[in-house]
């Protein structure tokens, strides 16, 4: 007869349960507000970026299972939209317009300025992790471009030295 | 007695360093002990005065700008607060011609108000089309907005009274108002200006829409590129509530409607309203088949009117002043006006709200002063990404839907981005077409693979790769996208691509080493 212990094979893993425990607060207290919502998964992945500046791809399942939905849903819907990051990203996002009315103002010299500087094409994060970069198709600030955004504040005509300058500043 | 000084909140304003000048002139007034109140209004929309401080006097508001943080000791010792003469003085606000030329009906109150101020709202007419609807019938107010010959100002310019009256005859227990303030087209916003200039008067509009078709809940579908706005919008919302502007008792009247913010998250599509309505369910903003309409079958299978903010903005005046007044504004049938926005490479950039009927070249020139750069102007892209490129010869079109169409162009949603001679005409049509690739929903296979094989044919077009064959391609490529595309993404695309290639053919032939030289 044997001696071995019985062993204990779960049949299913509990979703989430190898997230850090950071990104499943912020999974949770996000589907805690918004569960109620019609509609809830759009402003869920709005939190969790909030929260974290991103949403990581592990955190799908957990997502996925709160609401009742698939993962392949969850999914669609996150890798849809440019703006939710499925990487972590530097201490702050320098959003660079590449739209019509900024290029006619010379938004192509700044982009090329700007990749220079931070040493990093769109979606890349710099050595230092202090900026990563991405492209937007307008800010609203179309009278008086170039424009970009470092996380929420909007700056205009922004030359290549105005970009040292904003850069250049203590974060 | 303290004196009123006017700071704008308005995004563009505070991109241009509006928030510094705010803060320099609270130190200074405190230094010298003088009693300033400052109110943060919206933006008047003449950015190149921005940021344009304002002054309350005896003898009106008198303007100066563009005024920056260091210039405010300066104006303090000039006796800016007498309205004195300065270098930077402008004199009295509504004087300037810019402004005093436009007809503002949508946009009357951006930048005199604090945006916030239910009291402000008020004193300048708000509410007075809510309180107009709310004594008549739900069918006099879809009438009155129909003979108002109010068209959708998103850019497909339907009627909005047809829109309303099909929402309002469909039966159904829950009915939504969605209002697109997804602003995604470059060269446009008019719309933010309004949402952080003027919200209440967008939930009034919306509030007047829900008791026209019978609908209790609204949502304002806003892009997340609009942090101001969403701030903006949010706070109004819930100021309402408290005043007893939303809710289930509207102004007393026992009648129920509210209202919520929902940020999109950067997909350009989602400014068309199928997408729209699928992304505020939670899902992937994939462009829907028409039938049915969202007027029929829209936001979660109920009736739904989706409006962009601008048309929904329009509605409280045609109510308050009546539906002949707004549309004895206008020409053929474009009633009303037109909240114009110029952009890109102009000199007075800004926003212009004219009656329908004003010429291009008048919009540009008087209004705009030439380019930004000084150099002539090349080409004008209007309607946005999706808009034809125009030169000069086409100027004289006046502002009206049917001349737009006539011309080979489209008015859109009024955005005018201006070039100047440095443009690359041929780098503007592959851009249009990466555009497209970037944002198509990639429901329809024309828009989905036909914009990077359109990339490709002008990238073997520029190299002088059999250059006739790569044209003939690229027409037969535009004409697969007019004609097989579900939405204006794929079906519009090639509006700037063709139209810049019809009216700027020797930017298509220049040598590749020309371009890579950026000549």
């Amino acid at each position: 007869m044997s001696t071995r212990r019985p062993v204990t094979v779960p049949l299913r893993v509990e979703p989430g349960s190898d997230l850090p425990a950071d990104e499943r607060a912020a999974v949770l207290e996000a589907v805690q507000d918004h569960r109620q919502s019609q509609g809830a998964l759009l402003p869920i992945l709005h939190a969790i970026q909030d929260r974290l500046g991103w949403v990581p791809p592990r955190a799908v399942p957990l997502i996925a299972f709160e609401l009742n939905l698939s993962r392949a849903e969850v999914h669609g819907v996150l890798s849809f939209y440019h703006y939710y990051r499925h990487t972590k990203p530097g201490k702050q996002v320098v959003y660079l317009c590449r739209a019509e009315a900024c290029q006619a103002s010379g938004s192509a010299a700044l982009e090329a300025h700007v990749k220079r500087k931070l040493g990093v094409e769109f979606h890349g994060t710099s050595a230092d992790g202090r900026y990563t970069l991405e492209p937007v198709y307008c800010l609203g600030n179309c009278a008086c471009g170039p424009s970009l955004m470092i996380d929420k504040e909007l700056h205009a005509l922004v030359t290549p030295a105005r970009f040292d300058e904003l850069v250049a500043r203590p974060s | 007695m303290s004196t009123t000084v006017y700071v704008p909140r308005d995004a563009t304003a505070l991109a241009l360093g509006a928030q510094s000048v705010a803060i320099a002139i609270a130190a200074e007034a405190k230094r010298c002990k003088l009693d300033v109140r400052i109110v943060r209004n919206g933006s008047r929309g003449a950015f190149w005065l921005e940021p344009l401080v304002e002054v309350q006097t005896a003898k009106g508001r008198m303007a100066y700008g563009p005024v920056r943080a260091s210039d405010v000791a300066g104006l303090f010792t000039g006796g800016f607060l007498e309205g004195k003469p300065h270098t930077l003085a402008l004199g009295e606000v509504a004087a300037i011609p810019y402004l005093q030329k436009q007809q503002r009906l949508t946009m009357a109150r951006i930048g005199v108000i604090d945006p916030l101020s239910l009291e402000d709202f008020q004193a300048q007419g708000g509410f007075a089309g809510l309180r107009a609807a709310l004594a008549i019938a739900p069918a006099a107010i879809v009438q009155a907005v129909a003979d108002s010959g109010l068209r959708g100002r998103g850019g497909a310019a339907f009627p909005t009274g047809i829109k309303w009256r099909t929402v309002h005859d469909t039966p159904g227990e829950q009915k939504y108002i969605v209002c697109n303030a997804d602003e995604g087209d470059s060269g446009t916003f008019s719309d933010r200006l309004l949402m952080e200039g003027d919200p209440y008067c967008l939930i009034e509009g919306m509030t007047i829409a829900g008791l026209a078709v019978g609908a209790n809940k609204g949502f304002i579908y806003l892009r997340c590129e609009y942090p101001h706005a969403h701030a903006t919008l949010n706070a109004a919302i819930i100021a309402a509530r408290h005043g007893g502007f939303l809710g289930g008792n509207i102004a007393g009247s026992g009648r129920a409607f509210d209202l919520e913010v929902r940020l999109g998250a950067g997909a350009y599509i989602c400014g068309e309203e199928t997408s729209l309505l699928e992304s505020l369910e939670g899902k992937r903003g994939q462009v829907r088949f028409k039938p049915p309409l969202p007027a029929i079958k829209g936001l979660f299978g109920c009736p739904t009117v989706v409006n962009n903010v601008i048309t929904f903005a329009s509605v409280p005046i045609v109510l308050e002043r009546g539906s002949a007044y707004y549309r004895d504004f206008g020409m053929g049938r474009s009633r009303g006006t037109l909240p114009v926005q110029l952009a890109g490479n102009i000199k007075r950039g800004g926003l212009v709200e004219c009656a329908f009927g004003i010429s291009l070249r008048t919009l540009l020139e008087e209004y705009g002063g030439g380019s930004r750069s000084g150099r002539p102007i090349r080409a004008v892209q209007v309607g946005g990404p999706l808009g034809s490129y125009w030169p000069e010869s086409k100027f004289d079109t006046l502002l009206d839907y049917e001349a737009f169409a006539q011309g080979g162009g489209m008015l859109g949603h009024g955005g005018i981005v201006v070039f100047d001679d440095t443009v690359d005409m041929a780098a503007q049509a592959r851009f249009a077409l990466e555009f497209c690739a970037i944002e198509s929903c990639g429901k329809c296979t024309p828009c989905r693979i036909g914009s990077t094989r359109g990339v490709e044919v002008i990238d073997r077009m520029l190299a002088g790769e059999r250059p006739a064959q790569q044209e003939a391609l690229l027409r037969d490529l535009c004409n697969t996208l007019t004609h097989g595309s579900l939405c204006a993404l794929g079906g519009l695309t090639p509006l700037p691509v063709l139209s810049a290639l019809e009216h700027f053919p020797n930017d298509f032939t220049k040598p590749m080493a020309a371009i890579a030289a950026g000549s």
